[in-house]
């Protein structure tokens, strides 16, 4: 695919487009560091070996095909750190070779390499990590997020659940960092569009819940009383697709299973999605997740940045990214933007089961004065982010 | 309602330039076209398409129709008449929109999901170029003088200026994002392009591709991102153009001489395209969402009927008839 679309490259600029061309190489490096996948009960969810990459490919074929009109060439290359690999190190290399970095690796990983004295003045997209700290008090002015936060998923679907009138809600949580995380944030969207959680069990279980959870999960929700929806904050997907039908009371579960708020899904079908769920099929040959989407859209950002700039310098990105020209068609409906406070690529949020798009975040109703998307996540008057104010 | 819409009728039927004639419409999500009577303004017939019909347009001498079946991957040419495919034609992969070139003999065909253009003569029923182009080529235009056509690409914001002499790119403009139509004014002297997620009509100069003006869209209490401008339409006299903003609901009248808008008019839910009567006075709006069509009274830029159609209707044309 690629090779084709290089060779048609050359085929194209033969005939003189009359868009004024400036030759640009726009060098990116996807930067990846290779974690430990917790062990889970089901085997029905395996995680893609090339999750995340899959989506800066396509990101790069799309990137090509605008710039093979305009003159720009796009380059990707991907670096894969083991799990005791020497990560520094690699960032190191990287950022030597370009200064447009897509990063896949957890929050601290990503922290060292903001830091690095060879990551002042280069442009780095956070594709991975989702804790809101690192766009709040631990943002830097060297990282943009094209992954939504945790606080924009939860904050999305207790604007749904508000919308509905669910307003009393309980919990189960997995007792694992990334679980408790996923609680925390859900607790405090809760708060924010004023629901309640009002009560919460942690899931400890170790028995083998695909052969008992209908006669465990019963009773294990029992004592929850009545209540409108059952969250459940399990990131790993561990135990939480056993818990809907088996709960005590007759009622739906929300969260990491049942209605998800997510970055992308192969339901999202509307508004021109489905040209992009079949041109990622066609590249990668599954379906796309969230992940994918944020790797895209950091490389598609970045095209975007270069087209409407004629430049490939960082800081000339990083400003027309910043600035209110700037605008990405993210197959979600609205134009997604960077949030100028903290570098988050502001970005509506389905709500999905494993069947269907039930909903989209913002939904109407939840009034912004500047832009209904920021209704999701840390808005402006409430960050605790410093790095983008000089 | 009722009675504007019996005085309107009353008004039409005093008027002898009313023609008879019908809007064709196609229904994304039920493979089906709605043929709506301008004078009872009513779906007076249902006709089976390929799948997923979305292009729609006739000969010139309104004796075939072209309908663009994006996933048979072909156009279906129909005899409206009796309603019968006649035959398909080989269209690449994926046809979304099309136009026919004033020859009445060539198709270019977008393929949205190849990034190629398909051009296709109608008489051979032999595909006579594949033109590369960007990611989702939708817009489809060619201009009067049947000497350049152009491609819009949804994901490569740019307008393809094609020469339909050699068959070959000679330019290419950027758009704002998410191009979706394109139409050439009727003295070929401007190119307009709406972009969809941009916001925004480009208007180009067509001699030497130029934007001379960017047409911006505003409805109160609406925020700006949901003003989304796709298909649109000039009047015969080329003063006015029509608008259809998507998920704002609204159409915009907007005067194409001073590129200001001058009006919104309240429609059905998500309008795509959009078809002239034969008179010019009604225009035909398809709304995707609300799967129905509104019909304007364009002299007084108001709504003044829906017609249930079918699931998601997404192009329309118009077909004048001599009975009635």
């Amino acid at each position: 695919m690629l090779i084709r679309l290089l060779v048609v490259s050359l085929a194209m600029l033969a005939v003189t487009p009359a868009q004024p061309q400036t030759k640009l190489d726009i060098p990116v490096i996807y930067l990846r560091q290779e974690v430990p996948a917790p062990p889970v009960l089901s085997n029905l969810d395996p995680i893609p070996e090339d999750r995340g990459i899959a989506g800066a490919e396509l990101g790069l074929t799309d990137n090509l095909t605008t710039g093979r009109f305009m003159g720009h060439d796009y380059t990707l290359d991907v670096i894969t750190v083991p799990q005791d690999g020497d990560l520094r190190g690699a960032a190191v290399d990287a950022l030597g070779r370009s200064r447009l970095i897509i990063v896949d690796a957890p929050a601290d990983d990503l922290l060292m390499i903001a830091d690095l004295p060879a990551a002042d003045g280069a442009l780095i997209f956070n594709a991975a990590a989702p804790e809101p700290l690192l766009r709040g008090a631990e943002c830097r002015a060297n990282v943009f997020h094209s992954l939504p936060s945790l606080a924009m998923r939860t904050d999305a679907l207790m604007q749904f659940l508000q919308k509905r009138r669910w307003d009393d809600l309980v919990m189960v949580a997995g007792t694992r960092p990334a679980d408790s995380a996923y609680a925390e944030a859900l607790a405090a969207s809760a708060t924010k569009f004023g629901l309640t959680v009002r009560d919460r069990k942690d899931w400890a279980f170790d028995a083998d819940m695909r052969r008992n959870a209908s006669q465990e999960v019963p009773l294990f929700t029992q004592d929850f009383g009545t209540y409108d929806v059952l969250l459940i904050a399990d990131e790993t997907r561990d135990f939480g697709r056993y818990l809907a039908y088996n709960t005590w009371e007759a009622r739906p579960v929300a969260g990491s299973e049942g209605l998800e708020p997510v970055t992308w899904a192969p339901v999202v079908e509307q508004w021109g999605a489905a040209q992009l769920q079949n041109r990622f099929r066609d590249q990668a040959e599954r379906a796309m997740t969230g992940r994918d989407y944020a790797a895209w859209a950091a490389m598609r950002a970045i095209g975007e940045a270069v087209t409407r700039t004629t430049a490939s310098d960082a800081a000339t990105l990083r400003d027309f990214m910043l600035s209110d020209q700037f605008e990405l068609a993210g197959f979600k409906g609205r134009p997604l933007s960077f949030r100028t406070w903290n570098g988050q690529l502001r970005q509506p949020i389905p709500l999905v089961t494993r069947a269907a798009l039930v909903a989209q975040a913002p939904l109407e109703g939840f009034l912004h004065p500047v832009t209904e998307l920021d209704t999701l996540g840390a808005d402006a008057p409430e960050t605790d982010c410093t790095a983008f104010t000089d | 309602m009722k009675t504007t819409l019996a005085a309107l009728l009353a008004t039409c039927a005093a008027l002898p330039a009313l023609a008879a004639g019908e809007i064709w419409v196609t229904n994304e999500k039920d493979d089906t076209v709605s043929v709506i009577d301008v004078e009872t303004l009513e779906v007076v017939r249902t006709l089976p398409t390929g799948e997923r019909p979305r292009g729609i347009t006739f000969s010139k001498d309104f004796s075939k129709l072209y309908i663009c079946a994006s996933d048979s991957d072909t156009v279906q040419v129909m005899d409206p008449e009796t309603g019968d495919i006649l035959y398909d034609l080989p269209s690449g992969e994926d046809p979304e929109q099309f136009v026919l070139h004033p020859d009445d003999r060539h198709l270019y065909i977008a393929n949205e999901d190849d990034a190629i253009t398909t051009v296709v003569d109608t008489e051979t029923r032999q595909v006579v170029a594949q033109i590369d182009v960007g990611i989702e080529p939708e817009g489809m235009a060619v201009n009067d003088a049947g000497t350049v056509a152009i491609t819009t690409s949804e994901t490569t914001n740019m307008a393809h200026w094609i020469d339909t002499e050699t068959q070959e790119l000679f330019a290419n403009t950027l758009v704002d994002s998410r191009p979706r139509h394109a139409e050439f004014t009727k003295d070929d002297s401007e190119l307009w392009v709406s972009a969809e997620i941009g916001g925004t009509i480009s208007v180009f100069e067509t001699d030497g591709q130029t934007e001379i003006a960017k047409i911006e869209f505003e409805i109160d209490g609406m925020h700006p991102d949901r003003v989304q401008p796709v298909g649109f339409e000039f009047t015969d006299d080329q003063k006015t153009a029509f608008v259809a903003l998507g998920p704002s609901n609204h159409i915009a009248v907007v005067n194409a001489d001073t590129y200001e808008v001058e009006d919104y008019i309240l429609v059905g839910r998500r309008v795509w395209h959009m078809a002239f009567s034969p008179d010019k006075s009604l225009l035909f709006t398809t709304n995707g969402v609300s799967g129905d069509v509104t019909v304007i009274d364009v002299a007084n830029r108001e709504a003044i009927k829906s017609i249930k159609v079918g699931r998601f209707p997404w192009g329309a044309a118009m077909r004048p008839t001599t009975s009635g």
